[in-house]
């Protein structure tokens, strides 16, 4: 009896110690960025093979922003790109991301803080950001599917629509994904120009939904609204550019399903997603800056369908379809970027990536581009995108 | 604009969830969901954010993760970079200020234990290594024991009402976890010195536990996938220090430890590594009734 009381109290002293013994000394909370902003950068470059030349590049019944063309022939280094982010402290995160570009100018794409502990579901964002607009807006270059963006983003967000300004958001506490956002800029950036309204230039609102249907798939919607006033938005060329002034408001719609055998996606998984837009600009048109404005108040739309496929570990296939509209113009417009020629823009394009693990990737792409009326691009390009340093967060 | 605010008002009244009055964990992986309702009893609802069948490096931080992480009080996870992919960012987009790290509704497992593997060096050459030592802590029901302690600790201080209760649960589970373990030590006498290779360096604290021995991975470097080179490697070395096992998790690709077990004479077997990951392993009881039942098995 004695010795099993013995044994029993000694098994438990025993079983104490062996629980101190695995206790650690201080609790401590593990993250990445004690005191150290979480740092990486971004390493991105491509070899095109263009049949047409793109200086030539158009998009007929588009007048285009900046940077908005199939990229040079050749060896071309793309944006290096470092993205410095941190907890602030307990209450606000900030993060820049700055884009050097291979002519050795430094961009702020992005920089902005969040708040951490408003609670009840809302967050605050201010500085200058991508709107969330859309699905495709708020993604970094270097995170996309394809060499480029769609049609419909090059042609009505000026690639992706990003300005300062802030951002309220509120996720409801429903087991239903639902956010409503709303944001105010400045109106500096394409569509909107001029910073107009003394700084508050555009405005855009978002709803968003989603969920999962069994543990495989997973979807995301949303619907979204961009207003923006535009004082002498300047696109084309840089001594005589075609000059907009006038309002610019955008709808769109977006859909994205993802799925994962189990919701395991490392081995294989499929994304399809979807995004239409419509632009409505009314305003006057002053082409190359003549000084003989043209009202103009007309819709454009655009949209645009793709699908991945990751169909063994590290390779993966997409596909997509740009389509987009313009409506015609008055005579006094044509032959202008406003002229849409009577032609429908749309392209094709196929790719197919590799990547090691998440921090590395090469990818070959083809473009069937018929942009431009009676041309028909084919366009080839081969990427590399590094990215060193801290592991960025996956987004949805 | 009447129809947008009635839709709405419809869209939340379908997605809204009927009130409980318990307190609301979201935990990362299904281990901490087990230990949570172990612990917490009929007082909280815990929620997975990931199944046993989904690679915890390799989640997305999705709509259905976010809406529920808005509606937690307490977010139980691992940590030390295990949900550095996901977590951070359905932190930033929960809007959920009771859960963010330090505060008292942040829990994180890896944190309160000793871990082994803390590398000396980090580069990514080395593959992609986890900068606060090996984070599959849950496989050692030692540790399981120190992080019970502090995580009903925690659900006191989170839900102070009934923290007579979260005491009771928590000696209750000390008590009964400790006779457990003895148990499943006696039973795993057998495999001390067992050479197992595995798919993933996720088993190093079940070595530590039962004294088994480490004969390589499947994997050249941590999340980089198995090569033919490194397979045909191992297969040579395997053939000079032979192995009994090979194991991996339900969610890991089965070809690699396939080859491997009709090359080098091993026994494949997938243990359940967290609860449900086999049909016996129901909660953590079982996980590990279940973990020693097939490791003693693969041998024979």
């Amino acid at each position: 009896m004695r010795q099993r009381i013995f044994r029993t109290s000694l098994a438990a002293v025993l079983a104490q110690t062996t629980i101190a013994v695995f206790a650690a000394e201080a609790a401590r909370t593990v993250t990445s960025n004690n005191f150290n902003p979480a740092v990486s950068l971004i390493l991105d470059g491509k070899f095109a093979n263009l049949k047409e030349d793109p200086a030539a590049y158009a998009l007929p019944g588009f007048a285009l922003g900046a940077e908005t063309g199939p990229g040079e022939k050749g060896f071309r280094l793309g944006e290096s790109e470092l993205v410095i982010s941190a907890n602030v402290d307990d209450k606000f995160y900030g993060s820049l991301t700055a884009a050097v570009t291979p002519e050795s100018e430094t961009e702020v794409e992005e920089a902005f803080f969040e708040t951490l502990q408003l609670g009840g579901g809302a967050t605050i964002k201010a500085g200058r950001f991508f709107s969330h607009v859309g699905y495709l807006n708020n993604v970094h270059a270097h995170a996309w599917d394809f060499v480029d963006q769609p049609l419909a983003y090059r042609a009505l967000l000026g690639n992706q629509f990003g300005d300062d300004g802030a951002q309220l958001r509120w996720v409801a506490p429903t087991d239903l994904f639902l956010e409503l956002g709303a944001e105010a800029f400045r109106g500096d950036a394409f569509p909107a120009g001029g910073a107009a309204k003394s700084g508050k230039g555009a405005k855009a609102a978002f709803v968003h939904i989603g969920g999962d249907v069994g543990t495989s798939h997973a979807w995301r919607a949303g619907i979204s609204h961009l207003a923006a006033d535009a004082v002498d938005r300047a696109t084309g060329d840089e001594a005589t550019p075609d000059l907009f002034n006038g309002k610019s408001k955008l709808s769109g719609v977006d859909f994205i399903w993802k799925w994962a055998p189990h919701g395991n996606s490392k081995e294989r998984n499929a994304k399809f997603q979807a995004e239409y837009w419509t632009r409505d600009e009314d305003g006057a048109f002053d082409p190359q800056s003549a000084g003989a404005p043209v009202a103009v108040d007309g819709k454009q739309r655009g949209w645009y369908a793709q699908a991945i496929y990751q169909f063994m570990p590290r390779w993966r296939a997409g596909l997509r379809f740009d389509k987009l509209r313009a409506d015609p113009v008055d005579a006094a417009l044509a032959g202008t970027v406003l002229d849409n020629q009577g032609h429908d823009p749309k392209r094709t394009s196929l790719m197919v990536d590799w990547s090691n693990g998440e921090f590395s990737r090469l990818r070959v792409q083809v473009n069937r581009d018929d942009s431009r009326a009676n041309v028909t691009d084919t366009q080839w390009y081969l990427q590399y995108i590094m990215s060193l340093g801290a592991h960025g967060a996956h987004s949805f | 604009m009447k129809k947008l605010t009635s839709l709405l008002a419809g869209l939340l009244f379908l997605a809204a969830s009927p009130t409980h009055a318990d307190l609301k964990v979201f935990a990362c992986e299904p281990e901490w969901a087990a230990l949570a309702r172990e612990l917490g009893g009929d007082k909280v609802s815990a929620f997975s954010a990931t199944t046993p069948r989904q690679d915890p490096h390799h989640i997305e931080a999705r709509p259905s993760l976010i809406a529920r992480l808005r509606q937690a009080d307490l977010s139980v996870c691992t940590g030390a970079d295990l949900e550095i992919g996901w977590m951070p960012a359905l932190l930033r987009q929960a809007g959920n200020s009771k859960v963010q790290p330090g505060q008292a509704g942040y829990f994180e497992a890896a944190s309160v234990v000793e871990r082994l593997e803390i590398p000396t060096v980090l580069d990514r050459s080395l593959g992609d290594i986890h900068a606060g030592g090996n984070p599959h802590i849950h496989t050692d029901p030692r540790r399981i024991a120190v992080v019970a302690d502090k995580l009903g600790e925690r659900l006191a201080i989170v839900d102070p009402a009934n923290a007579g209760y979260y005491d009771e649960r928590r000696q209750a589970f000390a008590q009964r976890w400790r006779r457990a373990i003895e148990e499943w030590s006696k039973r795993a006498a057998p495999l001390k010195g067992l050479r197992a290779v595995a798919h993933h360096r996720d088993w190093i604290y079940l070595y530590d536990w039962l004294g088994i021995e480490d004969a390589g991975t499947l994997e050249a470097k941590p999340g980089i996938p198995p090569s033919a080179a490194h397979l045909a490697a191992l297969k040579a070395a395997l053939t000079r220090e032979p192995a009994r096992v090979v194991i991996r998790t339900p969610y890991q690709d089965p070809r690699p430890s396939e080859w491997i077990a009709r090359e080098a004479a091993l026994r494949a077997v997938v243990l359940p590594y967290t609860v449900g990951g086999t049909p016996g392993a129901k909660d953590l009881y079982t996980l590990f009734d279940e973990t020693i039942r097939l490791l003693l098995e693969a041998p024979a």
